[in-house]
């Protein structure tokens, strides 16, 4: 399954139990992740690094600091712009998208 | 709004024995993280410690952070995780953002132990997604499982950068060189080693000079340097990586301390600006104590000392000094100065002392 592309599968030290795998949305296409990791961990997993472009220069932003620091990684998850998606846990169904300088708010669902 | 004797901001090793110590000789005590786990940088510290029995020698930061958060567990600790100190106010009154709501708490007494954030260094394209803290590939590897790229190029022989350079080979991304612009390896010896068995050039005299790539990072080009850290034109190398890592130091995170007003003093060899602090951890302010890489940038095990004295030394303020009190601090402050006195720990004890010679703060 392409959601175990860049997962780590043997470990000399560390054991990841399986855990719930749930889909979700990136761009509009279905793709899986944990439940409960970061939005951010589970996009990494499936090989997605541009995260966002910035407003002037549009440049691509991605992962950075990975503990909710430095605003590299802010996307639109659920209609809702300026999500740190190196923190917000994923849930099932969730629409996550790349967010073009400061992301539109859309109308939820 | 709630009222509480001590509140502990940062859940790492510093904040978890403050809390600990507080609570156990008889405070009253919450302790606040950002983090869905207390534990702060332990919880992706897969490598076992150095030191004495009494700081947790041969025991993985993995498991040192399931002893003291299981510690915690049995302790009458009121605890808030995923909640931010967003602002302090007068009369230290704390804005704690919450996943549910804003909740304002009036501490008699607070602890800062936020840690550190990563430094970063100037070079074309040092934005691209694949550059990454050092820190940050540890917590994706080590606490979500996940591999940043397969072939890496980290920038800084420290500690963490030889650490985090063993660990990505240990989860299977090629390391393809380890950069140290001096002309001496900066960290342990022993995690240097277990890279050159591995088969990993360290390359002292040397940095980078650009990410390659339009989009994500697909190469890098390295250079050598001269005395002046100059780049050496012809020396430039070009590396095919998708991943580059940062490991060239870190800084407090200190935002809260300016907030409170507290004196802070630019010390190089303690990471930056740190507040003024005496040996038992009180800031300029005498209801506020810091502890760990706020107050000076070291390790995990000089935190976790400098928690417990921050933590006796909050509960004395508040209820006056105890035998077990006076007890904890003179152990913690003796087994301090014996960390210190190691080869790695000169820089700290001279930011330490330079600290304490400012206008006769003992």
């Amino acid at each position: 399954m392409k959601a175990l592309a860049n997962r780590i599968q043997q470990h000399p030290i560390l054991d990841f139990p399986e855990k719930k795998l749930v889909k979700f949305f990136f761009e509009r296409k279905e793709i899986f992740g944990y439940e409960g990791e970061p939005i951010a961990a589970a996009l990494v997993a499936n090989g997605i690094k541009v995260f966002r472009y910035t407003e002037k220069l549009k440049r691509a932003r991605g992962f950075f600091c990975a503990v909710g620091k430095c605003s590299s990684c802010l996307m639109m998850v659920d209609g809702k712009p300026n999500v740190m998606v190196c923190t917000e846990p994923l849930k099932s169904g969730m629409r996550v998208n790349r967010q073009f300088g400061r992301g539109k708010i859309r109308a939820l669902k | 709004m709630i009222r509480e004797e001590i509140v502990i901001v940062g859940a790492g090793p510093a904040g978890l024995w403050s809390a600990i110590v507080a609570t156990k000789l008889g405070a009253s005590v919450t302790i606040i993280d950002d983090n869905p786990i207390f534990g702060g940088q332990l919880i992706k510290q897969t490598h076992k410690f150095f030191g004495s029995k009494s700081h947790y020698c041969g025991i993985r930061g993995i498991n040192i952070a399931k002893i003291l958060t299981s510690d915690l567990e049995n302790l009458p600790v009121k605890k808030f995780f995923n909640a931010s100190v967003i602002g302090l106010y007068d009369n230290n009154l704390l804005a704690v953002l919450t996943q549910a709501k804003l909740i304002k708490l009036r501490a008699e007494r607070i602890i800062f132990a936020t840690g550190a954030s990563e430094n970063n260094i100037a070079f074309p394209n040092n934005d691209l997604p694949g550059v990454y803290g050092a820190g940050a590939v540890q917590t994706l590897m080590n606490v979500y499982g996940v591999r940043p790229g397969h072939r890496a190029l980290m920038v800084g022989s420290g500690n963490i950068g030889l650490i985090v350079s063993y660990q990505m080979m240990q989860a299977n991304i090629q390391v393809v060189a380890v950069l140290e612009i001096m002309p001496k390896i900066g960290g342990y010896h022993v995690h240097a080693a277990k890279l050159a068995r591995l088969g990993v050039p360290i390359l002292t005299c040397y940095t980078i000079k650009r990410a390659l790539g339009i989009d994500m990072v697909e190469g890098a080009v390295i250079v050598k340097v001269n005395k002046r850290f100059k780049p050496i034109p012809g020396t430039e190398q070009r590396l095919k990586v998708d991943t580059i890592c940062l490991a060239v130091g870190l800084s407090p995170l200190n935002e809260l301390l300016w907030q409170a007003g507290c004196e802070m003093v630019y010390v190089p060899e303690l990471g930056g600006q740190v507040a003024q602090h005496n040996e038992d951890m009180m800031t300029s302010r005498a209801d506020i104590f810091v502890g760990g890489d706020l107050s000076g940038i070291e390790e995990a095990s000089t935190a976790m000392l400098e928690g417990k004295i921050a933590g006796a030394s909050a509960y004395e303020s508040l209820k006056g000094v105890s035998a077990e009190s006076k007890k904890i601090k003179e152990q913690a402050k003796v087994e301090l100065g014996m960390i210190r006195q190691g080869p790695f720990g000169e820089k700290p004890r001279w930011g330490k002392e330079r600290l304490a010679a400012r206008r006769g703060w003992t």
